[in-house]
């Protein structure tokens, strides 16, 4: 599993990628391999406000089900449109193709309680033992 | 006890290996104040002889009326069932497996409920159906709880009185939680939809309007002008069959518009069976499917490229999603919709359409012929009707029914129950298993008895 | 010894839609005994059908080999031993089948005159008093359609009880072992679930639910035995301590096959506890039902009951409707009756020994498989089973064998898997429950079948990993089906 060292990290599993107030966020390797082969994905709307700590979509497995967090709050920026139609991209390229919404963060202080990629794989360890 | 197999020698031996000396040890675990010393108190065994013969008496005191005299409808409707379904259903293999979740041993189980779900969007005319339901109460509780999830904020819900009675009742008791309004719509004198009554509602707050097709009193109307309307404000249509072998004769609810299609399946091959088991149906567009309620098959392939059928969209369901589940519901009711699928099946799409006719012909028959007898008129004159219509005499039902039954007729269902305004009347249901004989006769028994 | 499994010729069986031939037909109209006047004439137009239901049309002949071919393609309780934990998969006897087909029960129509459903009436009473007696509950409700309904019943009574004292509460505790249906059986019902954790041995302890235990909280529920098969020891002390804050216990009846004649749970403080007459008396499942969920209730919880209530004056049966408090009707009619007929045939054909008599053997038989199986599969709790044990895929992960893997195999062997991946706190769990319809021979083939298949597992794990091999089909494409989404068949 890859944990890419520029990228932030939270506890539910999702990665965030931060280039001045706009955060990018999708879910990190430990989370497709966990859920297994991506069958389905519920994306918010664009302009549509996101929460730290709540759900703003829906990602399924054949077996499993699970809302992703906000890692930030704000403004949804973008999404990526065709991901949807192929959800199998978050199994193949979770980092990349893969990415999930753009937001523009309202306080991007929010983004200082993220994990790094060595707090985060040390938390997997823990949860997993 | 010749359903458990066990020897005296075998308990022995299998103690022996486990490491415990008596049946009791096994129960070691439970705290002993909770363990009974006493034996229940239950009646004494019987024997097969013995069991049957006691159950034989309990039913023969139903003193039930021959299916030709009976006219009793109402939801649950006595049709001709042919031999061969009796005989497939009861089959080993459909009626003792569990739900297929192992698909590998259950392709059987599988396909039929493929081939069932395609009868069902095929009667109703819709895109897609799932596996079914309980009956057809719950389906339409189910139908309004996932016209919310849709329709997230809107909270009206526009539920007809001509609503089967008891649907509007489990309606009532499974949205008690949700602080829906729940409006109850007048039928008017034609005995449809009061179309008056629904203006005030064509706003924001409109989740879904219930139509009844057919609605209690067996009638059947044009319900397009409704339909645009809810749509404009933005709800949706649920229509409610609660006798599917009309769909043979009138124009299905997918065509005039159903959002969601909902009802009971028991008329198409089901017994009456005092209320149960019956089969809950259940269809939606498309669009929809991630809503839907219960389980659902899918057409797949197997590892060698060979088609096969799965249970598929299982995270929908209570044993993954938990408390966040379209539904609470985990079984279907698979056997009921394996049997109706079989009597479809021999039925077929001539059989359907003519067995539909006969049952409107001899219907229109018994209504002209009851409707002539002095002291008896229709309830709603103007009305379309499919099997079944409501007459009204000049004194309460009540006694004439009771009177009807001393002369061997089961002459119809009160209404007063659920239409106070009603207690006149009677809802009478005619079908293929009523003689034009038994229609006179009864025409007869009735006239006498006014 | 040898195990059952082999393989055996099964047909190819096409679609009906597929076979459909124009003209064929499978049914004998009756012929028109009325003037046959025509509806295209009567009827207004715009309400006759205009696209027929494409329903397919065959021979009866065609129709008897097509149920019969796909009948042959599903492994049943009939055939053999059908392990699947908390599902209690035990045999159906023939007796009861006949018995809910006797015409007198079969024919009866629900909406008739009261003096023509008196056997019909008497027959629910009479079980509605066994099921009390067995629970140790005052009042019992068949009505519920399944096990699902029958919570949700019960859930719904829960909330009219609160509510009458003045505050229906928000929250209801749930254990994390719990069947799925029972958070969503809560939510339907207003509630927030909360979930308390099993302790390292696999059961509920008082400090677990004092934690979590307040005012709002309307009700703790319970399953008993739990899912992992391991009697709640700490019952009665759980249970006060949610009454003494005003809370009610529920208790999910799915696993009463271990404690008919053994345990009344309502004597351990239940208030609520819902039957499976699937499951403990024997109506067959049905490749998914029908089945049958009666609720039992506390006195206190009386005047919630759904309405109809069978009340008996003067030797007569009568159906009351008028019950102010009632959380009102669950399902239209007389719930599912056909499942009524048959657990009433069951209970008095076993009489009150012949019961306790089901629950010690189911016992002993999931022990004796437990006992088989230990060193072979890992036991991650153990304390005493009673009607199902559970273990895991620990000891065959060096090799990345998974629980999925060893069901599949075990079809080769000629038996349906046992439950996978439930209850969720056993990671890869394998829940093995035998009933007592099996006999001590059936138990030592599924044994050996097992130990053939952990020794498998070490010496040639791809045969385990791609397995069944000799089933009508191999391993299903589950991600293709959810993707693809085909749910109906179209020309």
């Amino acid at each position: 599993m890859e944990f890419p060292d520029d990228l932030k990290y939270t506890k539910e599993h999702e990665w965030v990628r931060i280039k001045g107030d706009v955060a990018m966020i999708g879910i990190s390797d430990y989370a497709q391999e966990q859920l297994g082969d991506i069958v389905y994905l519920e994306l918010p709307e664009e302009g549509e406000a996101v929460e730290k700590g709540e759900p703003f979509g829906v990602v399924e497995s054949v077996k499993a089900v699970s809302d992703i967090y906000a890692a930030v709050s704000g403004k949804v920026l973008e999404i990526n449109d065709p991901l949807p139609e192929n959800p199998e991209t978050l199994n193949e390229d979770c980092y990349e193709e893969g990415w999930l919404i753009k937001v523009k963060m309202s306080n991007p202080k929010e983004a200082e309680d993220l994990m790094d990629s060595i707090q985060y794989q040390a938390y997997i360890k823990e949860e997993t033992a | 006890m010749r359903y458990i197999p066990h020897t005296k020698e075998e308990i022995q031996s299998m103690l022996k290996s486990i490491g415990l000396k008596s049946v009791d040890e096994l129960f070691a675990s439970i705290p002993e104040s909770l363990v009974q010393n006493k034996q229940l108190a239950l009646p004494p065994p019987m024997d097969e002889m013995t069991l049957l013969h006691h159950m034989e008496n309990l039913a023969g005191q139903n003193h039930t009326v021959s299916r030709s005299r009976s006219f009793l409808g109402g939801g649950v409707y006595r049709h001709s069932i042919p031999s061969a379904v009796a005989d497939l259903i009861r089959r080993s293999e459909f009626l003792t497996p569990y739900t297929p979740y192992q698909p590998e041993v259950a392709q059987g189980t599988l396909q039929v409920m493929f081939e069932f779900q395609t009868m069902v969007a095929e009667l109703y005319g819709m895109e897609v159906a799932n596996a079914s339901l309980y009956d057809g109460s719950t389906a339409l509780a189910e139908a309004i709880l996932m016209a919310r999830r849709i329709g997230k904020n809107r909270k009206n819900i526009l539920m007809p009185k001509a609503t089967h009675p008891e649907y509007a009742q489990v309606v009532q008791t499974i949205l008690q939680g949700f602080g829906d309004h729940i409006v109850a719509i007048p039928f008017a004198t034609h005995g449809g939809i009061d179309r008056g009554a629904l203006n005030d509602y064509f706003n924001e707050e409109l989740a879904a309007c219930v139509i009844p097709y057919p609605n209690f009193f067996g009638v059947v109307e044009d319900c397009r002008d409704i339909v645009e309307k809810v749509h404009a404000a933005g709800g949706l249509v649920i229509f409610c069959v609660q006798e599917p072998l009309s769909l043979g004769l009138f124009e299905s609810p997918g065509a005039l518009g159903a959002d969601i299609v909902c009802g009971e399946g028991q008329s198409l091959g089901l017994s009456p069976s005092f209320g149960g088991p019956f089969v809950g149906l259940f269809a939606s567009k498309n669009e929809f499917v991630r809503q839907m309620p219960g389980r659902l098959c899918g057409m797949t392939t197997d590892s060698q490229g060979r088609r096969g059928f799965v249970l598929t969209l299982s995270t929908r369901e209570q044993h993954i999603r938990r408390e966040k589940a379209t539904s609470n519901i985990c079984t279907n009711q698979a056997l009921c919709a394996t049997q109706m699928t079989i009597y479809l099946s021999l039925l077929g799409r001539e059989g359907f359409k003519k067995l539909a006719e006969l049952n409107w012909q001899k219907t229109e028959y018994a209504k002209q012929k009851l409707a002539a007898i002095p002291g008896v008129s229709l309830q709603f004159p103007e009305a379309v009707t499919f099997n079944e219509f409501v007459i009204t005499f000049s004194k309460p039902a009540d006694t004439v029914l009771h009177e009807l039954r001393k002369r061997g007729f089961d002459g119809g269902i009160l209404l007063e129950n659920g239409f106070r305004d009603l207690h006149h009347s009677i809802l009478v249901n005619v079908t293929e298993l009523n003689a034009k004989e038994d229609i006179d006769a009864f025409a007869e028994e009735l006239k006498r008895t006014l | 010894m040898t195990t059952p499994g082999a393989t055996g010729l099964i047909l190819e069986e096409a679609l009906l839609f597929e076979q459909s031939v124009p003209d064929r037909v499978g049914f004998s109209l009756p012929s028109a005994d009325v003037p046959t006047a025509d509806p295209k004439t009567k009827l207004p137009k715009n309400i006759l059908r205009q696209k027929e239901a494409a329903l397919p049309e065959i021979s009866e002949v065609d129709c008897v080999r097509h149920f019969v071919r796909l009948s042959q393609q599903n492994y049943c309780k009939d055939v053999g031993l059908f392990p699947l934990g908390s599902c209690t998969m035990k045999y159906n006897p023939k007796t009861t089948e006949a018995a809910a087909r006797i015409p007198g029960f079969a024919n009866s129509h629900p909406l008739a005159m009261p003096e023509a459903m008196q056997g019909n009436l008497q027959l629910i009473f009479e079980l509605q008093a066994y099921l009390a007696e067995i629970s140790g509950m005052d009042f019992v409700t068949p009505w519920p359609a399944a096990g699902s309904h029958g919570e949700l019943t019960g859930m719904l009574m829960i909330r009219a009880y609160h509510t009458a004292k003045g505050n229906p509460r928000k929250k209801v505790i749930i254990p994390d072992s719990a069947h799925g249906t029972n958070p969503a059986s809560a939510a339907i019902c207003q509630y927030e679930v909360v979930t308390i954790p099993s302790n390292k041995d696999g059961i509920l302890t008082a400090d677990a639910v004092k934690a979590v235990m307040d005012d709002e909280v309307a009700a703790l529920m319970v399953t008993n035995p739990n899912t992992l098969g391991i009697f709640e020891e700490n019952i009665q002390e759980i249970c006060d301590i949610v009454h003494k804050k005003g809370g009610l216990v529920y208790c999910d009846g799915a696993n009463l096959n271990a404690l008919l004649g053994i345990v009344k749970l309502g004597e351990a403080g239940i208030d609520v506890l819902h039957f499976n007459l699937h499951k403990t008396f024997s109506t067959p499942h049905g490749g998914g039902g029908p089945g049958a969920g009666p609720v039992g209730v506390k006195k206190k919880l009386e005047p919630f009951l759904p309405t109809p209530l069978i009340i008996k004056e003067n030797g007569t049966f009568k159906v009351e409707q008028n019950r102010p408090q009632s959380i009102g009707r669950v399902k239209a009619y007389f719930g599912n009756f056909g499942m009524l007929v048959r657990a009433y045939a069951y209970i008095r054909e076993f009489g009150p020994e012949g019961l306790k008599q089901i629950s010690e053997m189911a016992v002993l038989n999931a022990n004796y498989i437990r006992k088989g199986l230990e060193g072979d599969y890992y036991l991650p709790y153990s304390k005493p089973s009673l009607h199902e044990c559970v273990f895991n895929d620990k000891l065959q992960k060096e090799k990345e064998i998974k629980t999925l893997d060893i069901s599949k195999r075990l079809m080769d062997y000629g038996f349906h898997p046992f439950t996978i991946y439930f209850p969720l706190i056993v990671h890869g769990a394998m829940m093995i429950e035998p009933t007592e319809s099996e006999p001590k021979a059936s138990l030592d083939q599924f044994i050996e079948a097992m130990k053939k298949i952990a020794k498998e597992c070490a010496e040639n794990p791809e045969l385990v990993k791609k397995a069944p091999h000799n089933t009508f089909r191999s391993r299903l494409d589950e991600v293709k089906a959810a993707k693809e989404l085909k749910l109906r068949w179209t020309s």
